[in-house]
């Protein structure tokens, strides 16, 4: 294996927390009812095709993509379409889903559902990106980004690596780790399936060696088969954000992506592991992203889990399944501690992006008395993207963002290691992420004009 | 040692002197030279304006405004479509040589009444105390996804002093003394909560307090004093000033007559009347009669 590598510029060690490392993962069972949100990506949500009534079996597209950065959503489940209404998600807005009734579970036919490994890839290059697009796959990740526009690779650029993205630096979140011990071969395919797809000679796991097990038992595999020649498993340092695109890049290649530039300019393609699970599936099995792997944990919850999800699961029933919500829960979070987003209600339902549910005790969670900036400089050290967060903190405050697109406020990835960093508590990456918002409306005005 | 020290002094008192006078000059005739020719009516008139550049005009300070006057006074001998909101105008046409129209006074209001103990909090908010950051993070500490955030974006904005957050009921207030109805904190609401309308007769208003456009059903859960869009209002209104905007009802303020029907037929308490006296029995009587023929068209029409 090859010597572990880093990212030079910044990071934050968060403790990591674990502690569903060693859970295997459950299949969850398919709830009665299924609650299919239609805007699961980036960008603009999903248009029905189905009607009240109509019988839906597991697979099918419900749902057509509206514009160039938007996926197709296809039903999880197999029955009848009971309404399509709104539903509170997790942010406590109500976005338009649809409601499926669950009968039996019946699968769309020429999904092969067995669990034999198909190793030969068929399709060209541009059929792999079709079939991704048409599956609805997208970045599985958190920030779910349709992969297919990702994978299309501009005429004048050269795909070199394709870089998987396995650091899983985020604390508490386990499903990428348990998805590469139990299914190596699938995902090692699908490694491949997107090599072929952007026609790029390497391809390079990067892992943090935290996860020296998974790591180890990847490199045998590819050691042992020739089949898998190209693919090189590169350890990471624990050090969040490890799995900033960016950053795993920085790691792996040493090459920096430009500012406002795509990663394509380094000839990288960085996907997650779950997306890339989920590409081998849609391209090899001709599956639509229909279930996830969800991480559910906390330090109180009773029993640490991952499950394997049905898109469109509610959310109290994952938390039911893992011993229910402990009373000294303060916040509950949809996906990591870092990035993650607090939610307002417990019956949101479960999408792409759900990649965990984390409940924080009430001592985690305590609110942190907020004092005055003292110029001590910690949140520069602690910026990955090497930015000054106390002073996009400040001028975001004085809402003055043409000052603020100066100081390159555009290139930040609200990690958060800013704040975490801070010893005053200021929520930096709150008010950056406001001033990041803010720009980019400036910048977009100023475009049309 | 003292005589040296007091040579020092006086050279350096004359030398600094002949400095100082010479730059005088230098600058009486380079001021002389580059003077900018600027109408002085334009200082006038800023001097009478209230100086809070608050943009209630639509100009980026008192100065742009001022020179805005002078210009149309100059060019079209009347001041239309300019207005200060927070100065009186009559000054300003007065300086100019005209006569200005009074704009009717405007005033902000804010159309949100869900207070902590009519929309109790279901979930706890930390974070930046910006309203605009967290309209885009989730629904409200109450669940209402359009109601008002109490984070202060509208009180931080305005110039007057005319906000503050109540601590008790979380919610802006209003200063009727000191709001001038400039517009700026109804577009710092990142959710529109609040309005600016006519001040009305004797300072009098009649409101809808409410800015949901859910329906009714999930309206109710969150808060006690919601619009549900029950259209009784629209029903009783005699005169056409209330239209639905989906499951909100609207008032127009230039075809409110102040009768206060609507107030009372609503069910819910969400129309709100301000400084009226208060109410008598049978006082309003004459007003029924007038308007008896229109209650009997609005039915038809609703169902259109």
């Amino acid at each position: 294996m090859n010597p572990i590598k880093t990212f030079p510029k910044g990071g934050v060690h968060p403790e990591e927390n674990k502690l569903s490392s060693d859970q295997p993962i459950i299949t969850f069972e398919i709830p009665k009812q299924v609650i299919i949100p239609l805007g699961q990506c980036l960008g603009a949500p999903a248009e029905p095709i189905v009607a009240k009534g109509d019988k839906v079996k597991v697979g099918q597209l419900i749902a057509t993509a509206k514009g160039f950065i938007s996926a197709n959503v296809h039903s999880s489940v197999s029955g009848t379409v009971n309404k399509i209404d709104e539903v509170m998600d997790h942010t406590g807005y109500r976005k338009p889903a649809i409601f499926i009734d669950v009968e039996g579970d019946e699968w769309l036919e020429g999904i092969d559902t067995s669990n034999t490994l198909v190793k030969d890839i068929t399709l060209t290059s541009e059929e792999i990106i079709e079939r991704i697009k048409q599956h609805g796959i997208v970045g599985l990740g958190g920030a779910t980004f349709p992969t297919y526009v990702k994978l299309m690779i501009p005429k004048d650029k050269k795909a070199e690596y394709v870089i998987i993205n396995a650091a899983e630096c985020e604390p508490y979140l386990t499903c990428d780790n348990r998805l590469l011990l139990e299914k190596p071969y699938e995902f090692l395919v699908g490694v491949k399936v997107i090599m072929k797809a952007v026609n790029a000679p390497k391809g390079v796991v990067g892992i943090e060696v935290n996860k020296m097990d998974a790591a180890k038992m990847l490199d045998e595999i590819v050691k042992k088969d020739k089949y898998f020649e190209g693919i090189e498993i590169q350890p990471l340092k624990t050090k969040y954000p490890q799995g900033g695109e960016k950053q795993l890049i920085k790691s792996v290649t040493g090459r920096e992506v430009p500012s406002g530039k795509l990663p394509i300019e380094t000839g990288c393609v960085v996907v997650n592991v779950a997306s890339t699970f989920a590409i081998y599936e849609a391209v090899q099995k001709n599956k639509p992203l229909v279930y996830r792997v969800v991480t559910v944990t906390g330090k109180s919850v009773k029993k640490p889990s991952n499950f394997l999800t049905r898109i469109g699961t509610p959310a109290n029933m994952l938390i039911e399944a893992a011993g229910g919500l402990p009373e000294d829960t303060a916040n509950l979070i949809n996906g990591g501690p870092m990035m993650g987003k607090s939610v307002s209600v417990t019956t949101f339902p479960t999408i792409k992006g759900t990649s965990g549910i984390l409940m924080l005790n009430e001592k985690d969670a305590q609110p942190r008395k907020v004092s005055n900036c003292i110029r001590c400089g910690k949140c520069m050290q602690a910026c990955p993207m090497g930015l000054e967060p106390y002073l996009l903190n400040r001028l975001a405050r004085q809402n003055n963002f043409e000052e603020t697109e100066k100081h390159n406020i555009m290139d930040c990835i609200e990690c958060g290691s800013c704040e975490f960093t801070c010893p005053a508590n200021i929520p930096l990456a709150d008010y950056i992420r406001y001033g990041k918002n803010k720009t980019g409306q400036l910048i977009r005005s100023r475009n049309q004009k | 040692m003292y005589c040296f020290m007091s040579n020092i002094l006086l050279w350096s008192l004359v030398i600094l002197g002949i400095l100082g006078g010479v730059a005088a000059v230098i600058l009486f005739f380079v001021a002389k030279k580059f003077k900018v020719e600027e109408n002085p009516l334009i200082d006038e008139v800023e001097s009478v304006l209230a100086g809070a550049n608050c943009g209630g005009c639509g100009f980026a300070g008192c100065r742009n405004f001022a020179e805005a006057c002078v210009k149309a006074a100059a060019e079209k001998q009347s001041l239309a479509g300019l207005n200060c909101p927070s100065s009186d105008m009559t000054k300003v046409a007065g300086i100019l040589g005209l006569t200005a129209t009074v704009a009717e006074p405007m005033i902000a209001v804010v159309r949100c009444n869900g207070t902590c103990e009519n929309a109790p909090s279901k979930v706890h908010y930390e974070g930046a105390d910006i309203c605009g950051f967290a309209n885009t993070l989730y629904a409200g500490e109450n669940g209402c996804p359009n109601g008002c955030l109490g984070l202060g974006d509208c009180v931080k904005k305005c110039q007057f002093n005319a906000l503050h957050i109540n601590e008790e009921t979380g919610l802006p207030e209003v200063d009727e003394d000191k709001c001038v109805g400039c517009g700026a904190c109804a577009k710092a609401c990142p959710r529109g909560v609040i309005e600016i309308r006519a001040k009305g007769k004797n300072n009098r208003r009649v409101y809808v307090a409410c800015n949901n456009v859910e329906k009714g059903a999930i309206a109710m859960k969150n808060c006690k004093v919601s619009c549900i869009g029950c259209q009784k209002c629209f029903k009783t209104c005699p005169f056409e000033a209330i239209e639905m905007r989906g499951n909100l009802a609207y008032i127009d303020f230039t075809k409110c007559k102040q009768c206060r029907k609507c107030v009372e037929a609503c069910p819910r308490g969400s129309i709100h009347e301000v400084n009226f006296p208060p109410r008598k029995p049978k006082a309003e009587a004459p007003v029924e009669e007038k308007t008896a023929e229109k209650i009997v068209e609005q039915p038809n029409e609703s169902k259109e």
